[in-house]
């Protein structure tokens, strides 16, 4: 049977490099160790195995949508850029959020796949056409895929996305650029983001970053990086002036949703194995107290001078 | 009927169309309409997509056809491998008149979860995609095995009566040699993938409502499934006795009936502790689509017909018994529906109410259904008294048939 090997899909080129540069990984690691919260040091939170990530600093964010427009370019799609939501043809929006106690203040929130370290998504493709590549992207085979959209139902962050219009759809999510990766280039929005609000890196460095950032303007910003622990941590990082569930983050727990669905699929060959035994013993159990009744009414028959059954 | 016989004047011997229309009464002649509409209305879904033939969307990726085609028709087809198990494995041959029907019904009913899959998929040919492309982590792989596996187990143990009613006895024979490590195999898949349903919700537990949202899922999911097949024998019995003219034993459907009572019993305790144990229930909350939907699909879907079915009186009341049924059945289609589609609704954060399409298609697989067990049960031996025994229970059947089947 040809089983996928995981991992075996990644580029080369990039894990090469994504050795080389391991140490740097470590330093920020070890940086970011000093400036760390106490309560964020958790395993997520190092990010320390040099995968790449990105951090969007909403304080930097002026709204004007260069990064979705870059991704529109760079991924071929040719929609309107300025729509305020992702959609099956548009894999990064930005929106505008109005201020909940301060109208006429407003944000810009950038939205996209947040490339979960433990993916739900790629943990409940029943055809592997989503999985998280070690350099960080969870990327889409788009060939494998049935349209099941349990991937969609899945996700805890609402991101994918699919063709509803077309006859023969596809699911629709960020990639993270990773052919241009695997080129050895950041991604596109990254690139075309004129502010630094989004910026591309390794994750651990980005940790670091994002925390001295709060660490040295403790009054810009909310003590929290999101995506530091939510779902079990996101290769993307937010930074904000204000509280992340006022500007409509999803409130997720820091359990990775695929750990609910691992624990009980570790117990599915002991079920099956035993359901089987179990039956077998019962099959074999019933048919030895057959044999005995038959051999005992043989018996009675054989007993009885008509032959006839008795207590009929 | 009068005025169609008008106009085609019948000849003398040999039966004109709508004569043979006539035969098939209304009810036969209603089920055909909404199959072939709804067979077109699915050619149309085809052509045309999900998003302009469904109300399905990006926050509601799963529908109607997953919460009742796919769910609910996978629980209400449970009632195979129960009887199957009870009659082959645990050697309760008194049952054997059952084992057909409700394995005809498990048959039917998996085709039609196909149908309906078929349906939802967004590229409905490459279904066959998690043979060959594995992914082991997931439980929609699981779930994919499941429904491939246990179809194909479920048309073997079905194949007797097809290969009697072709008059094709040596390869009868020859199934019937096989038939026990078949009915094992089937209760495997059931066991795994009645509760592999329930597993499937436990990823999004960011989006469920915790009054579904349980870790015992799969547990609740296979047990609730198990009350919900054997309702559907009973009422299938009732069916057969009304349609058919074929007499069930009381006593037989009261023992379902009694089964059906433990299992919702142990499915309310389960239920309940859950609810406890988490601090979760519908007397937690204010009267919402929520509370007042859980609270329904437990109380009136497994409580009432528990409760009726476990007096003796009761239990042996022909009218009660079909009543508690088919609150069973309904109530276990309930919590599927709920599972997928009520417990989601605020994470959706907008309304979903299935189109005209959605429900015309499941009305269509249904219909269907129905035509195909109608069909079987006209034409094939589905009603027979000792079904599929094997060399050693015929002879055991045959030492006990006095005492026991054919006495009353
Ligand atoms: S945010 Fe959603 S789509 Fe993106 S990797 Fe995580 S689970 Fe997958
Ligand atoms: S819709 Fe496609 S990508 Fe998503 S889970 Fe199903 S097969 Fe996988």
């Amino acid at each position: 049977m040809p089983t996928e090997v995981r991992g075996a899909r990644t580029c080369p080129l990039l894990s090469r490099r994504a050795l080389l540069a391991g140490g740097a990984g470590a330093v920020a690691a070890g940086l970011s160790g000093s400036l760390a919260v106490p309560a964020l040091a958790s395993d997520p939170a190092t990010g320390g195995d040099g995968s790449f990530g990105m951090l969007v600093d909403l304080t930097e964010c002026v709204g004007c949508r260069s990064c979705v427009y870059a991704c529109q370019e760079a991924n071929g799609w040719t929609g309107d850029p300025e729509r305020p939501a992702i959609d099956g043809d548009q894999w990064t929006a930005v929106r505008e959020v109005e201020l909940p106690g301060d109208p006429g203040h407003v944000r810009y929130v950038r939205t996209q796949c947040f490339h979960c370290l433990d993916p739900a998504c790629a943990s409940a493709c029943p055809v592997g056409a989503l999985h998280k590549t070690p350099e960080g992207p969870v990327v889409y085979d788009a060939g494998r895929c049935i349209g099941c959209r349990y991937c969609m139902v899945a996700c805890p962050f609402h991101i994918p996305r699919y063709q509803w219009e077309t006859p023969l759809p596809l699911v629709a999510k960020c990639i993270m650029c990773a052919p241009r990766l695997e080129r050895g280039e950041s991604p596109a929005c990254a690139e075309a983001c004129p502010t630094g609000a989004t910026t591309f890196g390794r994750r651990s460095e980005l940790i670091a970053v994002a925390r001295k950032r709060i660490a040295d303007h403790p009054d810009r910003y909310v003590p929290r990086i999101y995506g530091l622990t939510e779902a079990g941590g996101t290769s993307w990082l937010y930074l904000s002036d204000v509280p992340f569930e006022e500007l409509g983050f999803a409130s997720v727990g820091s359990t990775p949703p695929p750990q609910k669905t691992q624990a009980v699929m570790e117990k599915v060959p002991v079920v099956a194995v035993g359901v089987a035994a179990l039956m077998a013993v019962v099959r074999w159990w019933e048919g030895a107290r057959e044999s005995r009744d038959e051999a005992r009414d043989a018996r009675e028959r054989a007993g009885t001078p008509s032959g006839k059954e008795p207590g009929a | 009927m009068k005025a169609e016989a008008r106009w085609i004047p019948g000849r003398s011997r040999e039966r004109s169309t709508t004569e043979k229309l006539v035969e098939l009464g209304w009810g036969r002649l209603a089920l055909w309409a909404l199959a072939l509409t709804g067979g077109l209305a699915m050619v149309y879904r085809l052509v045309r997509g999900l998003g302009a033939t469904t109300h399905l969307n990006d926050a509601w990726p799963w529908g109607w056809w997953i919460a009742f085609d796919v769910m609910g028709g996978v629980a209400l087809a449970a009632g195979a491998f129960v009887v199957a198990a009870w009659v082959h494995l645990f050697g309760k041959h008194r049952y054997a008149p059952l084992a057909r029907p409700a394995v005809l019904t498990g048959f039917l009913g998996y085709l039609m979860v196909i149908a309906g899959l078929l349906m939802d998929l967004g590229r409905p040919y490459r279904i066959w995609h998690p043979i060959v492309m594995w992914q082991p982590h997931s439980v929609m792989f699981e779930v994919a095995w499941c429904v491939m596996v246990y179809t194909t187990v479920l048309a073997f143990e079905f194949s007797p009566v097809a290969l009697e009613g072709l008059g094709w006895h040596r390869a009868c024979r020859a199934v019937r040699r096989a038939l026990v490590p078949m009915v094992i195999l089937g209760v495997v898949c059931s066991v795994l993938h009645q509760s592999s349903l329930g597993s499937l919700l436990l990823i999004a537990t960011y989006r469920m409502d915790p009054l579904w949202y349980s870790p015992l899922l799969p547990v609740l999911f296979f047990v609730s499934a198990v009350a919900a097949g054997l309702g559907m024998i009973q009422l299938e019995a009732a069916a057969a006795s009304r349609v058919y003219r074929h007499r069930v034993e009381p006593e037989l459907v009261e023992g379902l009936a009694r089964g059906m009572a433990w299992m919702l019993a142990l499915y309310l305790a389960l239920r309940l502790g859950d609810w406890v144990s988490r601090g979760q229930g519908p007397w937690t909350r204010p009267v919402s689509l929520e509370s007042v939907a859980a609270g329904l699909e437990v109380l009136v879907g497994a409580a009432l017909p528990a409760l009726v079915m476990s007096r003796k009186s009761w239990r042996q009341s022909a009218r009660a018994r079909l009543v508690a049924a088919g609150l069973a059945v309904v109530g276990v289609i309930a919590n599927r529906i709920d599972s997928v589609l009520v417990s989601m609704r605020a994470g959706a954060g907008a309304a979903y109410v299935p189109s005209l399409l959605e429900l015309w298609v499941t009305g269509a697989i249904v219909a269907a259904g129905v035509l195909g067990y109608d069909w079987v049960a006209r034409h094939w031996p589905l009603f027979v008294e000792e079904p599929e025994a094997l060399p050693g229970e015929a002879r055991a059947q045959e030492s006990r048939r006095p005492v026991g089947v054919t006495a009353s």
